[in-house]
């Protein structure tokens, strides 16, 4: 979904631009709360692996495809905060190395997939985990549910920038069908990578998985003495 | 498993989507892209001022083999992401808090 330079007038682009700014900001600041020296790799590694799974376009009708936005996972795997910068980060190499995506769109790149995917896909994912009940094995897919969510709304945001500044007369209800029609489609790919990546992890490491921190510590806090007496080690 | 040996096995897998399955990848224009031709305002899209780099478009110049190119494309900007990001992280962290107990564990509650 890389908005490419044109699409959007420069009012809106630079709109945009300062609420990545602030976005940015605001994620700098609260990222510290979420990494640690455990977790500072898994930051890289998120990244990386968005960054990778976003090459990899699948099908997803006529002449169509899609890709993974990464927002929902990164926020699972990492903390939203931490996910805001990660996606951001991606956006940032894609339009200066490869010309995916505009520079004078990079904010609004990074409004769109790094703040819009992120949040939309960390609050589902937050309601979800909040209502069912704490078990690890519900991470994955809550995190597949909100990573579904988060592709659809995050193409009604695109709209909603496009009727405030969109190049073209295009009628938006025209526009809203086709976006929200064909992102639905796409979320289900994003559904789908997001469980299996979340629950792969979660499988061998669900300490390192923050949005999991929950449901892994209700379930892990039983006190266990090794036999030496000695304290129990770190999983 | 280990954190280490997860993130290497990780950065492993990214890199060999990004430099070999990419290939394979679908070339069909994303969602965004094809609305845009459908609803006709893709030709409002302007060439990013990168547009004339090296790796414009995931494909190295002066690299002739398509899959090369593009491979060569995918695994250095895995790394450069791998870089800044966590470097970002690296600095953002808080220091010396491998040991230090969930908070959010707090409420202990057994099954």
């Amino acid at each position: 979904m890389h908005v490419p330079d044109g699409f959007l007038d420069a009012p809106t682009s630079i709109a945009t631009g300062a609420v990545a700014v602030v976005g940015l900001g605001l994620a700098l600041r609260r990222a510290r709360g979420e990494l640690d020296d455990r977790t500072a790799p898994m930051a890289g590694l998120v990244a990386t692996f968005v960054f990778a799974t976003q090459m990899l376009n699948f099908p997803v009708g006529a002449g169509t495809s899609g890709h993974l936005l990464g927002g929902a996972l990164a926020a699972v795997l990492v903390g939203p905060w931490t996910g805001v910068l990660c996606v951001s980060v991606v956006l940032l190499v894609q339009a200066l190395l490869f010309a995916d995506g505009g520079i004078t769109a990079l904010g609004t790149n990074i409004t769109l997939m790094g703040v819009v995917g992120v949040a939309v896909g960390w609050l589902v994912f937050r309601g979800l985990t909040g209502v069912l009940p704490r078990r690890l094995s519900l991470v994955a897919p809550s995190a597949a549910v909100a990573a579904f969510v988060s592709v659809p709304v995050t193409a009604l945001a695109f709209v909603g920038l496009y009727g405030l500044g969109g190049a073209a007369p295009i009628p938006l209800d025209t526009l809203t069908t086709a976006m929200v029609g064909w992102h639905t489609l796409i979320g289900i790919g994003e559904a789908l990578i997001t469980g299996l990546v979340v629950g792969s992890v979660t499988a061998v490491r669900p300490d390192l998985v923050y949005g999991a921190r929950r449901a892994f510590g209700s379930r892990e806090l039983e006190i266990r003495t090794a036999p030496g007496g000695s304290q129990g080690a770190t999983a | 498993m280990k954190t280490r040996t997860l993130v290497i096995v990780g950065v492993v897998v990214a890199l060999l989507m990004a430099g070999v399955v990419s290939f394979y990848a679908s070339a069909s224009p994303d969602g965004l892209e094809y609305v845009a031709e459908q609803t006709g305002f893709l030709d409002t899209a302007e060439d990013s001022p990168t547009a004339g780099g090296p790796m414009a478009d995931y494909s190295t110049r002066g690299v002739d083999n398509p899959a090369l190119a593009g491979g060569l494309a995918g695994v250095v900007g895995s790394l450069v992401v791998l870089a800044v990001a966590g470097g970002l992280a690296m600095v953002l962290r808080r220091r010396g808090t491998r040991d230090q107990p969930d908070s959010d564990a707090a409420g202990a509650r057994g099954r």
